[in-house]
């Protein structure tokens, strides 16, 4: 068993940091600042307040950190029950900055920030890309989207506390990204990975090798992605690809990130506790086992969270990493328990479509499941966009591609499924986030 | 001997066919022939150009999903059982026609077929051998005249 093991030398010193505290110094902060943001949370969030009181839970009985199992969870839905400002726990005038997420349905939730937590959210960050490998001197192009999404600024702090020079560029205009990615001597990029696929295609259809470039790290966050896409991309671009994590309910990016093991990510738990609990008893799963995140900050002013319910499906990996940092790891998030649909009465998640998909030779994960009702009957079409890699001048080939990825998706599924063969770029591109879900089940059908 | 095919995927629905065909138009290139290959599902447009390399940039630039693939254009007797013949010639050299369409120009009395063969060297050799003639891109390009 490897105990501290010396950090790679690098400018900025993560040892430095509490990622490499022992155990014992780690609980102790933790559970210093959870009694503070406890007793925060219940004085000034009456949400908090009335659902603590119900549990005849007081702030003082957070005597140790399993009393956190004690606390009322949170959901998304209390966010939006108390919109925009409900949950606030500092006055606005302290509130030095606001986001939101994008509210596809209804409407968005709101986050804030006091002087302090935007520190600690650079901290955050900071430690995030140099566990990406970055360190100070990098160059870095930020192509998340600067704005109420938390991703853009999140970044940006992260990449200039960490001193290294940032490209503001936000996402969007793929031939630009390139243009400065050659130019500038980039050498890491933050963005989400599906935006990172485009990129690279688009270099692919450009002529652009980005093998040839200085380009050597990708901080790739926002949403789940597939080991078979970090296969495709580090190979493709000549670069190491890093999975963080973080959501807008928490701080945004920075709650976890890969270091380079590339083997689960670093919880940067002085900040966040996490817990791994069974969606559906919400009970406390034992170590190792999988569950739903459950996330409570403990340092943050002015919205501090209680147990929120990420929905992301993960296990706590308590053996150390060979990195040296002491912090508890998360597997890669593949699911999220609300991705998960019912189809004819098959549980599907995307993740297995796409799982499937990349199971046939060539095929890159562009791809999007539509879900319709036809005569009371749900039907799912997976729509797969054919590239240039695969394409081919006979129908037989075609055909067979066709037939080979509707039988691993039955395979996989033990489900009858639709799959069309779409033209590139068919498919609505994020320059946020993949959209691999159309349910149109409940729509009118057009008559 | 070999000429240089683009191949375009095309999904089976409205205005497809004419997005590949005005991305041509624009870069200035002309289609000597095509030919058209659909299922219920989706369909492939084969085409040859004089200039296929610039044609796949501007296909490419327009977002088609491009192939390029070696064809060969044999003369054929443009009269009852002319092509009958050749293809007995093909057969009996045990070689796989994958697929074939015509141009629309001839020269006296040939007309001009593009035969798509799993191995184009193998079909010119076999071609050859029996007597007939395979037109290079050269001569074909000057035959279309323009």
């Amino acid at each position: 068993m490897t105990t501290n093991v010396k950090p790679a030398a690098c400018v900025f010193h993560p040892a430095s940091t509490p990622d490499f505290l022992p155990a014992e110094q780690l609980q102790h902060l933790q559970l210093e600042r959870l009694q503070n943001m406890v007793a925060r949370a219940y004085n000034h969030v009456s949400l908090f307040r009335q659902r603590m009181d119900e549990r005849k839970c007081k702030p003082q009985d957070m005597k140790c950190l399993s009393d956190v199992a004690r606390l009322p969870f949170t959901v998304k839905a209390d966010l939006r029950d108390t919109y925009p400002f409900g949950l606030f726990a500092s006055d606005m005038r302290d509130v030095v900055r606001l986001h939101a997420s994008s509210g596809t349905t209804g409407k968005p939730i709101v986050v804030a920030y006091t002087a302090e937590d935007v520190q600690v959210w650079t901290n955050v960050m900071v430690r995030t890309l140099a566990a990406c490998g970055c360190a100070e001197g990098d160059i870095i192009q930020n192509a998340y989207g600067y704005g109420l999404f938390t991703g853009g600024l999140g970044a940006h702090y992260g990449a200039e506390g960490l001193g290294a020079t940032v490209i503001p560029i936000s996402g969007g205009n793929t031939d630009r990204q390139i243009m400065v990615m050659q130019d500038f001597g980039v050498t890491a990029i933050c963005c989400t990975p599906s935006y990172f696929l485009h990129i690279v295609e688009r270099a692919g259809e450009m002529g652009v090798d980005l093998k040839a470039l200085p380009i050597r790290a990708g901080v790739f966050g926002a949403e789940p992605w597939s080991d078979a896409m970090r296969a495709y991309m580090e190979k493709a671009a000549g670069i190491k690809a890093y999975d963080i994590y973080g959501l807008t309910e928490i701080i945004g990016p920075g709650v976890a990130s890969e270091c380079r093991e590339q083997s689960g990510l670093h919880v940067f738990e002085d900040y966040f506790y996490p817990e791994i609990v069974n969606p559906q008893t919400l009970e406390p799963v034992p170590d190792g086992g999988e569950g739903e995140l459950v996330l409570t900050t403990l340092a943050k002013k002015a919205m501090p969270m209680i147990r929120y319910r990420t929905r992301d499906i993960t296990s706590l990996i308590t053996e150390p990493c060979p990195c040296g940092r002491t912090i508890r790891r998360i597997r890669r998030i593949g699911r999220r328990s609300d991705d998960m649909f019912i189809i004819r009465g098959i549980n599907v998640f995307p993740s297995q479509v796409e799982a499937a998909l990349l199971a046939v030779e060539g095929t890159l994960p562009h791809y999007q499941i539509v879900l319709t009702r036809q005569k009371g009957l749900d039907e799912m079409d997976v729509q797969v966009e054919v590239t240039a890699a695969f394409f081919s001048d006979k129908v037989s080939a075609l055909e067979s591609l066709h037939d080979r990825l509707s039988s691993a998706i039955e395979h996989t599924l033990g489900l009858r499924v639709k799959v069309s063969l779409v033209e590139p770029h068919t498919i609505e591109r994020s320059m946020g986030k993949a959209k691999r879900l159309i349910d149109r089940r409940n729509e009118k059908t057009e008559a | 001997m070999k000429i240089t095919q683009l191949s375009v995927f095309l999904e089976n629905k409205p205005g497809r066919l004419s997005h590949p065909c005005r991305a041509l138009a624009d870069a200035g290139i002309n289609i000597l022939t095509l030919s058209l290959a659909d299922t219920h599902q989706f369909g492939i447009m084969r085409l040859i150009v004089k200039e296929p390399q610039k044609a796949k940039k501007a296909l490419e630039a327009a977002g088609c999903v491009v192939n390029l693939t070696e064809v060969i254009a044999i003369e054929v007797p443009d009269r009852p059982g002319g092509l009958a013949d050749v293809l007995m010639a093909i057969e009996k050299s045990a070689l796989n026609v994958e697929y074939m369409y015509a141009f629309t120009f001839r020269r006296a009395d040939k007309a001009i077929i593009v035969f798509r063969f799993e191995d184009p060297d193998a079909g010119i050799r076999a071609i050859q051998a029996k007597g007939m003639n395979v037109i290079s891109s050269v001569e074909l390009y000057e035959r279309a005249g323009k």
